[in-house]
This record gives structure tokens, sequence and C-alpha cells, in this order.
């Protein structure tokens, strides 16, 4: 679950705001140069964004007894880069705001920060790093999905705990708080959207001849 | 088979909480009790511009959401699988 509307000290926000501005302006340039450069990539793109859409519109139980959701972010980190996540990101989370009354214009900046910026990048990173270690795809695929699902709500609640530190034990009391909520919710339906980022990965590039993802 | 048993897990790890019980609030709603829990009289100071009014109109959006996300993927997903069907037609 992304920020609550009006729920970070101004000041947050813009600060929010101002370090994931310039990750969505490179995102669009990436993702310009992306379709010049290879328009077949179009189809596949649209099928990263549309697994986002998909994924964090899906609020699922968890066994804390609350609900969240997936934020599907990192199956398009790793077929594009990291970046134009970015973008894709922050649509998203701008039609959340605007039409679901989830999340919020103020803490827009936030929960891009979260969701698409830190998600995609670790997503990013663990399927780099996997790769390299020799680890199978599919398990490199599952890996990289669940930890950048759970890095965006680790975010989340940094970012909460910064806002509001517990008057008795101070940030990292906030923070043991915080993640307690959305961080331990996480955890089952990180596992859910790293099994379907397999699922999803394999039809995307299994049955076309070559294996697109790079 | 894989994908199959892919599936039926994260089928059960969906049911299993609803098993467990629980009253499944959502997270931000429990992150604003504890917010205000420790910052009493904290009031929002900034509200949504518009707010589905109803519960019912908010899952009708939240399932669009879905639906036209569902329906590009398995679009791109089917006519991938045509492509490839097809060698000879160049995508």
């Amino acid at each position: 679950m992304h920020i609550m509307e009006g729920f970070l000290p101004p000041l947050h926000c813009v600060g929010w705001g101002l370090a994931s501005a310039p990750f969505v302006v490179a995102g669009t340039t990436r993702l310009k140069r992306l379709v010049a450069e290879r328009p077949e990539a179009r189809l596949t793109l649209a099928a990263a964004g549309a697994f986002t859409f998909v994924m964090s519109a899906l609020k699922m139980p968890s066994v804390t007894g609350s609900c969240s959701h997936p934020t599907g972010t990192g199956l398009g980190a790793m077929m594009f880069g990291p970046a134009v996540m970015a973008l894709l990101g922050t649509i998203v989370l701008v039609f959340q705001a605007l039409l679901l009354a989830h999340g919020g214009l103020t803490t827009l900046g936030a929960n891009v920060f979260s969701m698409a910026i830190v998600g995609p990048w670790v997503s990013w990173g663990i399927w780099r790093l996997s790769g390299r270690l020799g680890v199978s795809t599919a398990v490199s695929v599952f890996l990289a999905a669940s930890l950048g699902d759970l890095s965006t709500y680790m975010t989340t609640s940094v970012q909460l705990a910064l806002a509001y530190p517990d008057p008795a034990s101070g940030y990292l009391g906030a923070l043991a708080k915080f993640s307690g909520i959305f961080a331990i919710t996480q955890v089952p339906l990180a596992v859910a959207e790293g099994l379907l980022t397999v699922v999803v990965m394999n039809a995307l590039s299994q049955r076309v001849g070559e294996v697109s993802i790079k | 088979m894989r994908t199959l048993l892919m599936l039926l897990a994260v089928l059960f790890i969906i049911a299993t909480p609803l098993v467990l019980g629980g009253t499944f609030k959502g997270t931000d709603d429990q992150a604003s009790l504890a917010i205000e829990q420790t910052h009493p009289g904290y009031k929002p100071w900034f509200t949504p511009l518009w707010q589905p009014p109803s519960s019912e109109i908010e899952s009708l959006l939240f399932a669009l959401q879905a639906a036209i996300g569902a329906g590009i993927l398995g679009y791109v997903i089917g006519r991938k699988h045509g492509m490839a069907a097809k060698p000879d037609v160049t995508p």
C-alpha cells in the first residue's frame, strides 16, 4: 500500500519529489530512445506496464490478517532496465491517486521513490547479480521480483519512520513499527509476486523464437 | 506443468490467510492508526481531490484497473504466441 494523501509533512513531500523527479525524467528519455531503436519492443513494453497495472490493483490478504498489494515493477526492470519503470510506475501511481484515492498527490514523490525507483533498481541488481553467479533464470527472476517488491515496502516504512519518529524509541523504534505493518504483511505477497513474475516472464519469452531478454 | 504448480502455490499463499482469519484491513489504514497513536490529533494536511463515493464504486475502479492490465497482457502474450507459430512472418 502507498503512503496516504496528506500523511507526509510538506517538507518531506518536496524532498521525495525532488529525489524522484530526475529518475522519472531519465526514464522518459530512456523509454523514447528504446522505442526509437527497437520499435518491436513496444509490445513487450506494453506488457510490462500492464503487469504493474494488474498487480498493483490486486489487494491480497496476508497471514498478518491485513491486506496489501504487490507492485509488479520487477518484470519490466528485468526486461528493459530499471530506468523505464520510473515512468511506468508513476503512471500507475497517478491513476490510483486521482481515481481511487489510493496513495496521493502530495505523497506521490515518496511513493514513486519506493515503488517506481527503489523496487525496480533492487530487482534489476539482483537479476544481474544472480545471472553473474550462474543462478538459473527462473530462480533469478523469482528472487529479483520478490525482493524488489519487499524493498518497496521497506522504503515505505523508512519514509514513514523519518516523518513520524516514535516519541519514546525514536527513528529506529518507528522503523520497527512501520516495518511490522508494511514489510511483514508483504512477505507472502512478495513470494506470490515472484512466482507470478516467473509465469508471465515464461509466457512472454518462451514462445517467441528467440529470448528477447538481455 | 511447472507453471501450473507455481499458480497453485500462489493460490495457496492467498487462500491460507483467509482460513487463518483476520480483519484484512489495508496496511495503509493500519499505518494511519499507528501515526494517530504516537501523534494524537494528527490531521492529514491534504485530502484526495476526488474519492470514490462508495466502496462499490471503489471496487469497480480497482477491477477496471486490473481488467485493463490483464487485457493488454493477454493480448501481448497471444500475439507473441501467434508470431512464434509463424516464424516466417517478421514482427
